[in-house]
């Protein structure tokens, strides 16, 4: 098992280093040179050698790296050309939003997918099978910004139950907070809530056919118990991995709904980033998010050698 | 081939996090689908197609008819506002009614979808040509060339899609062309991993080998026994990679940061039609962008589903 994480740990590394090397090129990828704007009518060549001096500039490519990898180390991922806000600090007020939005759309996926399958899979083919198989199918086909303003007309606008837009943070108001939270979540949730039950049947299907569960049956264990313990943990393993790249769709999700109700997020913030072209910002953000991806996908890894131990023996 | 399953049924949790594939809802659902065994029963038997099955290839191909055919067609100029006529409901002028700016939906509509298209299909091109040739031959050939561009595919699929497109649009402006081959580029790791995985499984088959004694080149065994082997793979999943790119640019354009305004895109259309007022006045200019990309994402999935259970593929296979 330590082989296998140290392993795994150092994929981790690997991959985190690619995505830092892409992410800092980016910039280089922008046509022009900031020393032409900061001159303006000095441009002549001795201020401009002098200039690219003070920036670091003249340093080799690889140098430039190292200082701003150890500065990203500091916590130090420059600051926005606009309000000359840190881009760390950007990321601190925007993230509570979007893990919010996260937590809760999987918190409901969870709790409508994981008790449909149970009750479904037991007597596959019938009604309320078709019903829910058809149905999740469907919500493949949904993705968050299909939704999300379906959501809005008729809940909101339509019905006015939740608001459209606003943020209130938790710890000032828990319930206008949640309230505003729910019709966001929902609308990222209907993927999450398809690929979840869909895994969840089909595993338990196969797992109901295995003899153990016959053993369990013939022992006169209720069907709550056989269900709960015998069937759900062996098929809860792809549950999981599928948790895991489900995040990354999600995350694509939480940038559409905070967009859309306006909440102060992580995507919200990337966005406005982008159409400022405020670049500092978007390499920041494109690199916080892309590695926190990477070190989900790792944690779930390590939960998954703790509920299945098998996976270590490859 | 009754012993294939055999041979491709090598299911276990370690091969399903080997194969973890970073890409939209309906791609990791299908994909993790196809790798855990589907013992529903449907799966084994051949059921004809349906009704749902032709209902879906037929708005597919309407979808597609009308995009290609979209300067042809008697369609209104979709940029063009009747200011007169602003933020109408359905009639025989404007058949699905017309916009704040008296644009006709039917026509924004109908060039909207150009984009979602080329960006799909042009995307999955671009990944099967590049990442399913590498693929073959990684997976035929194996050794060192196998070992790297199998690792360098993990290090790229660990990328969270969507951030990446954001950064470099950013960085490299958007435009129907820069999207196009970003996603296509982003697609050639999926189309590698998946086309290698059925490749591998069919070079260590006994066709292979005799081929292999009676003389065959290796181009002859890539292309005549191989390629034809990994078809309904690759068919099935490109599909559903498809599905998946025009999610991802819907999501960009909703963004803004896919085409420009006012070249419609579902997207962007979408986007248009939910801001708050609009909502209220005329929530047509989003249902009907909304409709026609929900009907198109499920006919895609649901034509790749059937061909799925009908080329019997299953887990190992990808």
């Amino acid at each position: 098992m330590g082989k296998y994480l140290i392993r795994r740990f150092l994929q981790l590394l690997v991959v985190s280093f690619v995505i830092s090397v892409l992410v800092f090129m980016l910039v280089h990828l922008l046509p022009g040179d900031p020393t032409t704007q900061i001159l303006g009518a000095n441009d002549t060549a001795a201020n401009r050698a002098i200039l690219l001096k003070q920036l670091g500039l003249n340093l080799p490519l690889w140098h430039q790296y190292t200082i701003w990898l150890s500065a990203a180390f500091h916590g130090n991922l420059g600051t926005s050309y606009l309000n000359h806000e840190s881009v760390t600090h950007i990321l601190a007020t925007g993230a509570p939003v979007t893990i919010e939005l996260i937590i809760i759309s999987q918190v409901l996926a969870f709790a409508v997918a994981i008790p449909l399958a149970l009750v479904v899979s037991r007597k596959p083919n019938r009604a309320l099978d078709n019903v829910s198989t058809t149905t999740t199918f469907g919500l493949l086909a949904l993705p968050p910004f299909v939704v999300a303003p379906i959501l809005v007309a008729v809940f909101a606008v339509g019905l006015g139950w939740f608001p459209a837009t606003g943020y209130t943070p938790f710890n000032q108001a828990p319930i206008t907070n949640i309230h505003e939270m729910i019709l966001p979540s929902v609308a990222i949730t209907a993927g999450s809530i398809a690929v979840y039950f869909r895994l969840l049947r089909s595993d338990l299907i196969t797992t109901l056919q295995q003899d153990f569960i016959t053993m369990a049956r013939s022992k006169g264990l209720s069907n709550r118990r056989i269900m709960w313990r015998h069937a759900f943990r062996p098929s809860s393993f792809s549950l999981l991995a599928a948790a895991g790249i489900n995040i990354g769709s999600l995350i694509a999700g939480t940038f559409v709904v905070e967009l859309l109700f306006a909440l102060p997020g992580i995507g919200y913030a990337l966005v406005e980033a982008v159409n400022q072209r405020d670049y500092l910002v978007v390499q920041g953000i494109s690199l916080v998010v892309a590695i926190a991806f990477v070190v989900i996908q790792f944690i779930v890894d390590f939960v998954f050698t703790i509920v299945d131990p098998r996976v270590v023996r490859e | 081939m009754p012993d294939d399953k055999e041979l491709l049924d090598t299911r276990s949790s370690s091969k399903m996090l080997a194969n973890r594939i970073p890409m939209t809802a309906a791609t990791d659902e299908a994909v993790l689908e196809m790798q855990s065994a589907a013992v529903d029963g449907e799966v084994l038997q051949k059921k004809p197609f349906g009704f749902l099955f032709w209902f879906a290839l037929s708005f597919v191909g309407i979808v597609l008819f009308s995009a290609v055919l979209a300067n042809v067609l008697p369609l209104q100029n979709p940029n063009f506002g009747h200011f007169s006529e602003l933020n109408q409901g359905p009639s025989s002028a404007h058949l699905l009614g017309t916009d704040d700016l008296g644009r006709d939906l039917l026509a924004r509509l109908v060039f909207g979808a150009r984009v979602s298209l080329i960006v799909g299909f042009l995307g999955v091109a671009i990944g099967l040509v590049f990442g399913g040739s590498a693929g073959l031959i990684s997976g035929y050939r194996g050794g060192r060339l196998d070992i790297a561009l199998n690792a360098f595919s993990f290090i790229i699929l660990a990328f969270p899609a969507i951030v990446a497109v954001i950064a470099i649009v950013t960085f490299w402006g958007a435009s129907l062309f820069h999207i196009t081959i970003i996603l296509g580029i982003a697609t050639i790791p999926l189309m590698y991993r998946v086309i290698r995985a059925s490749s591998l499984a069919f070079a260590q088959r006994d066709f292979v080998v005799a081929a292999k004694t009676m003389g065959a080149t290796n181009t002859r065994i890539v292309l005549r026994e191989i390629l034809p082997n990994v078809i309904p793979v690759m068919v099935t999943f490109s599909l559903i990679t498809v599905a998946g790119l025009i999610v991802i640019e819907g999501t960009l354009a909703f963004l803004g940061l896919s085409v420009a305004l006012p070249t419609p895109s579902w997207g962007n259309l979408i986007n248009e039609g939910s801001s708050n007022d609009l909502l209220s006045i005329n929530p047509l200019i989003m249902l009907w962008p909304a409709m026609a990309m929900f009907t198109l994402l499920w006919s895609i999935n649901l034509i790749g589903d059937r061909l799925r259970q009908r080329f019997d593929l299953r887990e190992g296979v990808l």
